[in-house]
């Protein structure tokens, strides 16, 4: 059988998360190509909608990362990041939207090495939850 | 619809090693939009860009996408080279199938999947970017550096010879850094203050340099070319312009403290100057030790002053300066030794760290740079100095080399054979580097002329006998155990950001690595400048390093800062937000949110308006928006939607 292969739409802040990628692939790390990079300038651009069109269309996954609280590039981007993102796990809840599958994780330019071990482990939950089961069901 | 040509790198081996560039092109040239691909070597080399130049005619392109390394790398690149066929730099794409895609994957199948994705996303985004110009803004011509040490000084110097204003902020009452701490410098053993004062005076003299010493930056804000800052002066209590520096307040100050310019080898009053040669020469007063805060107590410094120089009820003074760049050079501190129980420091007075033995060799010091134990006044016979104390130690300590301590300590032991002809020094040391200019021939000089022992191995434990120290170690090269009975240690501890740096670093916004040392913008081709615009990085506040790289690093971040005033203007990024006048309701949500103050309500249309030049393109304010009337100039909701789809769909 064909190894189930997640597609995880995945937005990065340019100054933070963008760069901590970078840097590990600069420091030749592996993770799966599950993952799939969208730059925007700062977490605080990701419109709720992105979200919850990347999920509808078929994404299995989708993962925001952001510099750390008290350390956005525009002081305070990551904090209305972290605010909407729970108000979007309470509307994926209302929906019956399965929101275990949004992640929300804070790494900066230096942390390369986290970048490799949130999205090894992540797209490990992800495989075992299996498929997005909403993107035949809903549409928007 | 655009003609978009995909320009596909194969980096050497490096994204063709795991992507499979032929395959890549073949099966992209069908996809809707792509006027021309091709697959190249080396798309930064000159034939590269030359490919893209001669393309653009051939083909007839207007838009242009690079698949190859991080955006951060060569972007400007390519942009380049489209502008000089004169299409707007912002018809380039780059899509980085290296650092987010080959270096990651080891699967040439699933390297050349996600590469195929990665770069027709950035042919979606392409197809909708419009044509900019740079948004210009006026341009400050001055400078604020953060730190007086020696980074600080040269980069100050060097920008106020060039003829431009300097504002230079220094938190301790004095200039100097650790440099004026220094006995004498390797390799050349030349007197640290003999060829630091002078800058120091120079400083202080120069016209174009505006010094706040005693001082901090509370507050930031604008952008490249157009800073605003708030400095603090904190209280020094004594008014230098009064102030003749007679020094009759010391003498009868009652309070004796630890000297910090000795490390606590020497005393100093609680009303002091720092040293005799500090800039800006005025007394302080130490208002955690003084008594005179409490009038009943103490007003003896301020009853022997006849110029009456001595006010206890100074407040702190705020300044506001303009300024277009930053040069960040806080410097470092020594890893602290209270970190290393095992060798017995703060325990035993004759356990010292490097700069306190700095101290003790310096003519200024508190032995007059006589060779004295600090327990009993003893000329100490045996020393044994112990190299990568904290240092390359990732389990325990600091995980990376200091560079200077392998050189500072073969100085400090050559040093004191000067002083001490029938003296031994021991070194316990891993590797000895000496990599510098000059160094290689030191070390040799030093081991052949000053009969220093060199023991390969670490010690494990340091203990008291009688009034001897006993360092137990083992030479790995020869598996035997060593004993030493010394008079006195020596720990060659390594450096690490300063303490105050991290508070300063984060008001700035600055990025730093998993040490606290700032990250410069490339590791070697852009080695001062931080990643965001108009911050430079000077000294060991970016890395461990000793003078002759300090100092090279402060003039290169000058030169830098120099090109930069050298134009009249400052170009802004085009990427900022804009408004649909006829959807926007004027509900002010994105006028709260700006962390910029760039969002305003127009009173008479009763719509939100973007002042271009304030907006640093966020976007926080587009998300905000109900009515989706705001926008981000080449990253709408539209273009970001197509590449989530790109992703998304089966
Ligand atoms: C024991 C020892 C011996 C050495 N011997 C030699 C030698 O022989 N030869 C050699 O080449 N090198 C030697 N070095 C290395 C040398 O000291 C450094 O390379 C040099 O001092 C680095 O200068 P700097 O300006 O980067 O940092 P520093 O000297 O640390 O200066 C930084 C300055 O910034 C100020 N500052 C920090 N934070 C703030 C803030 N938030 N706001 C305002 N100001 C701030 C500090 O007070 C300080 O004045 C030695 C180092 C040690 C520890
Ligand atoms: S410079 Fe020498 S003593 Fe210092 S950490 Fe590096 S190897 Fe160790």
């Amino acid at each position: 059988m064909k190894e189930y292969k997640p597609k995880i739409v995945c937005f990065l802040c340019k100054w933070c998360t963008s760069a901590g990628a970078d840097l590990a692939g600069t420091s030749r790390l592996k993770y799966p190509s599950s993952i799939l990079p969208i730059r925007v300038m700062c977490s605080s651009r990701i419109d709720p909608m992105f979200v919850v069109k990347a999920f509808l269309n078929g994404a299995d996954g989708v993962f925001i990362g952001g510099c750390h609280p008290g350390d956005c590039h525009y002081h305070e981007g990551n904090y209305h990041t972290r605010r909407r993102f729970a108000m979007l796990i309470k509307v994926f809840n209302t929906l019956g939207l399965e929101s275990k599958r949004l992640k929300l994780s804070w790494i900066s330019a230096s942390e390369g090495t986290k970048f490799a071990k949130v999205s090894n482990e992540y797209t490990e939950e992800i495989k075992n939850y299996g498929e997005n089961p909403s993107k035949w069901n809903v549409f928007l | 619809m655009k003609r978009i040509g995909v320009f596909i790198c194969h980096c050497g081996i490096n994204i063709k090693g795991t992507v499979d560039v032929e395959r890549l092109t073949e099966e992209l040239a069908q996809y809707p939009g792509v006027a021309y691909i091709e697959n190249y070597i080396f798309m930064c080399s000159e034939p590269g860009q030359k490919l893209i130049r001669d393309t653009i005619i051939e083909h007839k392109l207007d838009g242009v996408v690079v698949a190859a390394c991080s955006p951060t790398l060569h972007e400007t690149t390519f942009q380049d080279a489209l502008e000089e066929m004169n299409i707007n730099r912002h018809q380039l794409e780059v899509a980085n199938i290296r650092e987010q895609c080959s270096w990651v994957h080891d699967d040439i199948e699933e390297g050349t999947r996600k590469a195929n994705l990665i770069i027709k996303t950035a042919v979606e985004k392409l197809k909708l970017n419009e044509s900019l110009t740079p948004i210009f803004a006026s341009l400050t011509k001055r400078v604020l550096i953060i730190g007086g040490g020696i980074a600080g000084i040269q980069a100050a110097l060097d920008i106020a010879d060039g003829g431009y204003e300097v504002i230079l902020v220094e938190k301790e009452p004095s200039i100097g850094g650790h440099m004026i701490q220094l006995s004498e410098t390797f390799p050349t053993l030349d007197c640290s203050q003999c060829i630091m004062t002078p800058k120091m005076v120079a400083v202080n003299k120069h016209k174009n340099i505006k010094l706040y010493a005693n001082s901090e930056l509370e507050s930031i804000e604008g952008f490249v070319g157009n800073f605003k800052v708030n400095i603090k002066r904190k209280p020094q209590y004594v008014d230098p312009d009064k102030c003749t520096i007679c020094d009759d307040c010391t003498p009868v100050c009652p309070v004796v403290v630890p000297s910090e310019y000795d490390e606590g080898m020497g005393w100093r009053k609680a009303i002091y100057i720092p040293f005799p040669q500090s800039i800006p020469a005025t007394f302080t007063i130490d208002t955690e030790n003084c008594l005179g805060f409490n009038p009943i107590a103490c007003t003896k410094c301020s009853d022997a002053c006849e110029p009456d120089a001595i006010d206890y009820d100074k407040k702190p003074e705020y300044f506001e300066e303009e300024i277009g760049a930053v040069i960040v050079a806080t410097g470092f501190d020594l890893y602290s030794v209270d970190n290393m129980a095992e060798y017995g420091y703060g325990k035993y007075p004759d356990v010292l760290d490097g700069l306190q033995f700095e101290r003790i060799l310096s003519a200024t010091g508190p032995t007059g740079g006589e060779m004295y134990r600090p327990s009993d006044g003893k000329v100490p016979k045996e020393i044994v100095f112990i190299q990568c104390s904290g240092s390359r130690d990732p389990e325990r300590h600091l995980p990376y080399c200091s560079r200077i301590c392998c050189m500072y300590t073969l100085k400090h032991a050559k040093l004191y054979k000067h002083k001490v002809h029938d003296g031994q020094p021991y070194i316990f040391y891993i590797d000895i580097r000496s990599g510098g200019k000059r160094y290689e021939e030191f070390v040799q000089q030093a081991v052949s002329e000053d009969g220093i022992v060199y023991f390969r191995g670490k010690v494990a434990r340091i203990y008291k006998e009688a009034d001897k120290m006993i360092v137990h170690g083992i030479d790995t090269l020869t598996s035997k155990k060593i004993e030493i009975k010394a008079d006195m240690v020596v720990l060659a501890m390594g450096i690490k950001p300063n303490n105050s740096a991290e508070k300063v670093i984060s008001n700035l916004k600055l990025n730093t690595d998993e040490n606290g040392f700032l990250i410069e913008a490339h590791p070697k081709l852009r080695p001062v400048e931080s990643l965001q615009s108009g911050f430079y990085l000077a000294g060991t506040a970016q890395g461990p390093k000793d003078i002759p790289d300090t100092v090279s690093q402060a003039s290169a971040a000058a030169a830098k800062v120099l090109a930069l005033l050298s134009n009249d203007e400052i170009s802004h990024s085009p990427i900022v937000a804009i408004v649909n006048e006829e959807l926007c309701s004027g509900c002010g949500i994105c006028v709260s949110t700006c962390p910029y103050g760039a969002r305003e309500l127009d009173e008479i249309k009763k719509i939100a308006t973007v002042n271009d030049v304030l907006c640093e393109g966020c976007g926080a304010c587009i998300s905000v928006c109900p009515s989706s009337a705001a926008q981000q100039k080449n990253l709408t909701d539209e273009q970001i939607l197509n590449m989530v789809k790109i992703y998304s769909y089966l």
